[in-house]
């Protein structure tokens, strides 16, 4: 059956949520409160999948007298095969960071307020399909996150959640711009309309040049190299919950509008600068993988690794216009998708052992492994999964975006494969200074994973190895999706 | 004049007499606790007379004073900002003792001026009206019996009084040129004359004048170059008083710009120079504005400097008027938009710095760490508004700024809608400086914050306005439009 509203619903049921806790409740209440209103959340995100997977609804909303008809923004929302499973993993997502945040002492209420606004602003951002909607939640995502990194962050947490918000910031400024452009072109702000209009429209600036204004805010949020230096800053001084989302849905945000609107709307200027894309996305998984060996901080480490995985998505992308661009655009999304879990598993990880050791620093650390195996099992599985071992979610979506890049740039995907020799190599480095040899004193006392904590960690894992197993369950989703997208820019 | 013609101006006529009646009720009453309340229900006679007279449109006085949807958009603006400058002030101006009702008088005749600023339409009204704002503004800003006011006050006046000057030998300008002060007429004087005439030095002449009145007016809404006065001003005048001078005063300033570009200077041949001059002016007055802005720890200097910056924004609306061939609406109907949301959005913000410095006693930016903790409401409230002077959704500043930049892009103005981007960047710096500073840093420690209901009261409308129509943009969006297709004729 088809709800009706159910995306409204997913929008604001965590704002509203949000609201209560900021009025009525307090502490434990509120925190208790956020549970609830999450676990509604990954409901009903859970059956906004399921219904598109298995019957195809795409949940259409459409309230046309928002505004002025000669300013035509809608209030029009709709699900598709590329966002379906991004809903998903942001209402995953969502209740692992509410757990995550479990021993949060300082300012609870006002905690669990921003990440469910943030949770709402990111399902607002997948679910728009009017462009100026889509940016009104863009926006609105970056208010809860600099609270979150400023107000509960460690370290240099004011500069690093400024330096995020003013890189985001700007991105967007010129995706504004490009937006504008596209409606005084095309007189539309229906996003499902404008990849027809535009072709034939009477643009007023070179397609190019719109090209990219548009990707350079999603660029940013990817992150692409060289735009990517807020994210080590922002995700070493978060809290624990911030890094989660951030890494797990916000920088998706950044491959969404890359699928969505730089291919979906652009496929010929994605077609022409594909060998950017190409090159970018191999100084990224390259680059990032070389700076993360030198890390000494574990989030910085996971951080940096973000970045390079991250350039998978942009190789997947390259292939656009290729005879296997379906397969490779699929990795792409499915990447997104598989990295949401795995560096949202590492990052809370990290979140649960960093509150029990007081140090991230890895030298610091080591022969935690006895003290602490279900953490253990869980860096390991994470780990794994992170540097693409068959049998994992991580193996799955790398595998699809070599299949499809390599006939389109088969130089870049070579060298791009060598990534994950070194993505092993930190990864299994990191993961054998930190959490074995031999035992230290000063950890004596510390313990493992509460059964609070048990919940995130476990319905992460379940995620990873599910996919890893049985990949079709999301792919199948993105496939339909990116087809269809494909279809209709007649690019194939 | 006539009983038509009374009625016509009876919104400022009551506006006066209010004025009046406040000083008489001063001089009879030791009460002066009822001065604000008074005012505040003597607002709604203007207003119905407003409401009363929107029906039927007309020219009164000779055709020196035009009432139509145009005006009445800026007149309730400005009724509006008086009622919550009004508000705000209620504990503020105790600290003026025996010259309260002065205080609330002078803020009804300066906007008794706005009022007939608006809607006047030759050139000599224009300038009675202009200088019945400026002379009341100059009385409050010196407010304060100390030397920074005065200073204040006595800025303000001699460069209003050089200012207007400028603009009075612009006005002599046009007269000269076309025999008559109704700008209707010299609208159509200059129209036959360039259609049919090809001497193109005459042009000179008329750009010349616009040049000299928009630096007149450039004074008014403190565009770069003319912006030098504000920051002094705004920072040595009562702080409920620097709101009302960042708002009304400016929503008059552009009402006038607007009227008399429409009616004057919309020639294709003409528009287009003035539109790439307001262009490069609204480029430099926004990031000069946002640049010193970042430097500043005085709250009411940095938002003068922000004022300026948001005189730039507003400006776009101004160089997207000229298209290549037909006046575009999207720009004007920006302005007005913008001009609205900025009245919700700075008076909220005024309103908590008059609520944190009546406790503080000290305009500083320090004085607001750690609010949340000492008072929730206030720092909820200016953190609104500081997004939406950024133009960060859900607030009237993005929907506003969506509006105003889209209208640039549509008129080829990319670049400046570039420039006026990037700056909304620049800004989101110092006004997230702010909202750090209530949010993180520790507050000082004794220092209680406990806003009275006056303040409170016009913070919280001010910022509900704000949030609503950052929602439901479209009751604000439609009552611009239907203004500005009034004067667009």
């Amino acid at each position: 059956m088809e709800i009706p509203g159910i995306l409204s619903i997913a929008i604001f049921l965590p704002f509203i949520s949000a609201v209560i806790v900021a009025v009525f409740l307090t502490g434990k209440a509120a925190r208790g409160f956020a549970v609830i209103a999450s676990a509604l959340e990954l409901i009903v995100t859970g059956y906004i999948f399921v219904a598109h997977r298995q019957n195809g609804y795409d949940f259409s909303e459409r309230i046309t007298s928002w505004f002025p008809d000669s300013f035509p923004v809608q209030y029009f929302l709709s699900v598709d095969g590329i966002s379906a499973p991004l809903i998903l993993l942001t209402g995953l997502l969502g209740i692992v960071a509410i757990f995550a945040s479990w021993n949060i002492t300082e300012r609870t209420k006002e905690h669990f307020m921003w990440l469910l606004l943030l949770q709402g602003a990111v399902i607002g951002v997948f679910t728009s399909m009017d462009f100026l909607l889509f940016f009104l939640f863009w926006e609105l995502e970056l208010i809860p996150m600099f609270f979150l990194i400023s107000i509960w962050g460690t370290g240099r947490k004011e500069y690093s959640a400024m330096k995020f918000l003013i890189f985001t910031i700007l991105g967007s400024a010129f995706m504004l711009i490009g937006i504008l452009v596209i409606f005084a072109g095309t007189g539309t702000f229906d996003m499902t309309k404008i990849s027809e209009a535009l072709p034939s429209s009477n643009l007023i600036m070179p397609v190019g040049i719109l090209f990219l204004f548009m990707s350079i805010g999603f660029a940013v949020k990817l992150p692409v190299f060289p735009l990517h230096t807020w994210l080590p800053d922002a995700h070493t001084d978060a809290p624990t919950a911030a890094s989660v989302m951030l890494a797990g849905v916000l920088l998706k945000m950044g491959g969404y509008g890359l699928l969505r609107v730089s291919a979906g709307m652009f496929p010929d200027q994605l077609e022409k600068y594909a060998w950017v894309l190409a090159l970018l996305g191999v100084i990224n998984i390259i680059y990032g993988a070389a700076i993360t060996i030198r890390q000494t901080d574990l989030k910085r480490l996971i951080a940096y690794s973000s970045v390079s995985h991250m350039g998978f998505v942009l190789l997947g992308l390259s292939a656009m216009g290729g005879v296997t661009s379906h397969l490779a655009m699929t990795g792409a999304a499915l990447q997104m998708f598989t990295h949401g879990t795995i560096t949202g598993l590492l990052f809370l990880t990290i979140g649960f052992i960093y509150e029990r050791t007081h140090t991230r620093h890895i030298p610091d650390l080591g022969g935690l492994a006895r003290r602490m195996p279900v953490f253990t099992v869980s860096f390991v599985v994470a780990g794994l999964a992170s540097l693409g071992l068959p049998g994992t979610s991580g193996f799955v979506s790398e595998i699809t975006i070599f299949l499809g890049a390599f006939p389109a740039f088969k130089l870049a995907t070579i060298i791009a494969a060598f990534g994950v020799v070194l993505t092993a190599a930190y990864i299994l480095w990191m993961i054998q200074r930190s959490m074995f040899g031999p035992e230290k004193e000063r950890f004596a006392q510390i313990g493992d994973a509460t059964a609070v904590q048990v919940i995130p960690i476990g319905l992460l894992i379940v995620s990873i190895i599910g996919i890893g197993i049985y990949p079709a369950f999301v792919s199948d989703v993105f496939t339909e999706g990116i087809t269809e997208m494909l279809n209709m820019t007649g690019a194939n | 004049m006539n009983y038509a013609d009374i009625i016509l101006i009876a919104p400022e006529i009551s506006m006066a007499l209010l004025a009046s009646m406040i000083i008489i009720v001063d001089l009879f009453s030791s009460n002066k606790k009822l001065l604000a309340p008074l005012s505040l229900i003597g607002l709604l006679v203007p207003l119905c007379f407003c409401i009363m007279v929107r029906d039927n449109p007309s020219l009164g006085f000779k055709g020196t004073v035009k009432v139509d949807d145009f005006s009445l958009f800026f007149k309730y603006v400005i009724i509006l900002a008086t009622g919550l400058v009004i508000l705000s002030s209620t504990t503020y101006a105790k600290r003026f003792d025996k010259h309260q009702g002065e205080y609330y008088s002078l803020i009804l005749l300066s906007a008794t001026g706005m009022m007939l600023l608006v809607s006047a339409v030759e050139l000599i009204t224009i300038y009675i009206a202009l200088e019945l704002t400026a002379l009341p503004t100059a009385a409050l800003a010196a407010f304060i019996r100390e030397k920074k006011s005065a200073e204040s006050g006595i800025k303000f006046l001699i460069l209003s009084a050089l200012s207007s000057a400028v603009l009075l030998y612009g006005m002599v300008l046009i007269y000269g040129f076309t025999g008559t002060t109704h700008l209707s007429e010299i609208g159509t004087v200059i129209a036959n004359h360039l259609s049919t005439s090809e001497q193109i030095t005459d042009n000179g002449i008329l750009l010349f004048s616009v040049i000299l009145i928009t630096a007149g007016f450039g004074f008014k809404i403190s565009a770069v170059p003319f912006q030098m006065w504000a920051p002094d001003v705004y920072e040595g005048a009562p702080t409920p008083i620097t709101g009302f001078l960042s708002v009304a005063s400016k929503a008059a300033g552009f009402a006038i710009i607007l009227r008399i570009l429409y009616a004057v200077f919309e020639n294709e041949a003409l528009s287009s120079d003035w539109a790439s001059m307001m262009a490069v002016l609204s480029a430099i007055s926004m990031s000069v504005g946002n640049l010193i802005a970042i430097k500043q720890n005085n709250i009411k200097r940095m938002l003068a400097y922000s004022t300026i910056a948001q005189a730039g924004y507003i400006m776009v609306g101004l160089a997207a008027m000229a298209g290549n061939t037909t006046l575009y609406t999207s720009g004007p109907v920006g302005i007005l938009v913008y001009l609205a949301g900025y009245t919700f959005t700075n008076l909220a913000a005024f309103a908590v710095i008059t609520a944190v410095s009546e406790d503080s006693g000290d305009d500083s930016v320090d004085s607001f760490a750690g609010l949340i903790k000492k008072s929730p409401t206030l720092a909820v409230i200016m953190t609104i508004s500081m997004i939406s002077l950024i133009g960060i959704p859900p607030t009237i500043g993005f929907m506003a700024k969506i509006y105003l930049f889209g209208a640039a892009v549509e008129t080829n103005l990319t670049w400046l809608a570039v420039v006026a981007v990037i700056n909304s960047v620049v800004s989101a710096y110092y006004y997230l400086r702010v909202v750090k500073t209530m949010f993180i840093d520790s507050p000082d420690e004794g220092q209680e914050i406990h806003p009275k209901f006056g303040v409170l009261s016009a913070a919280v409308i001010a910022i509900s306005g704000t949030v609503f129509f950052g929602f439901f943009p479209k009751p604000i969006i439609e009552l611009a439009r239907d203004a500005i297709n009034t004067i667009i004729g």
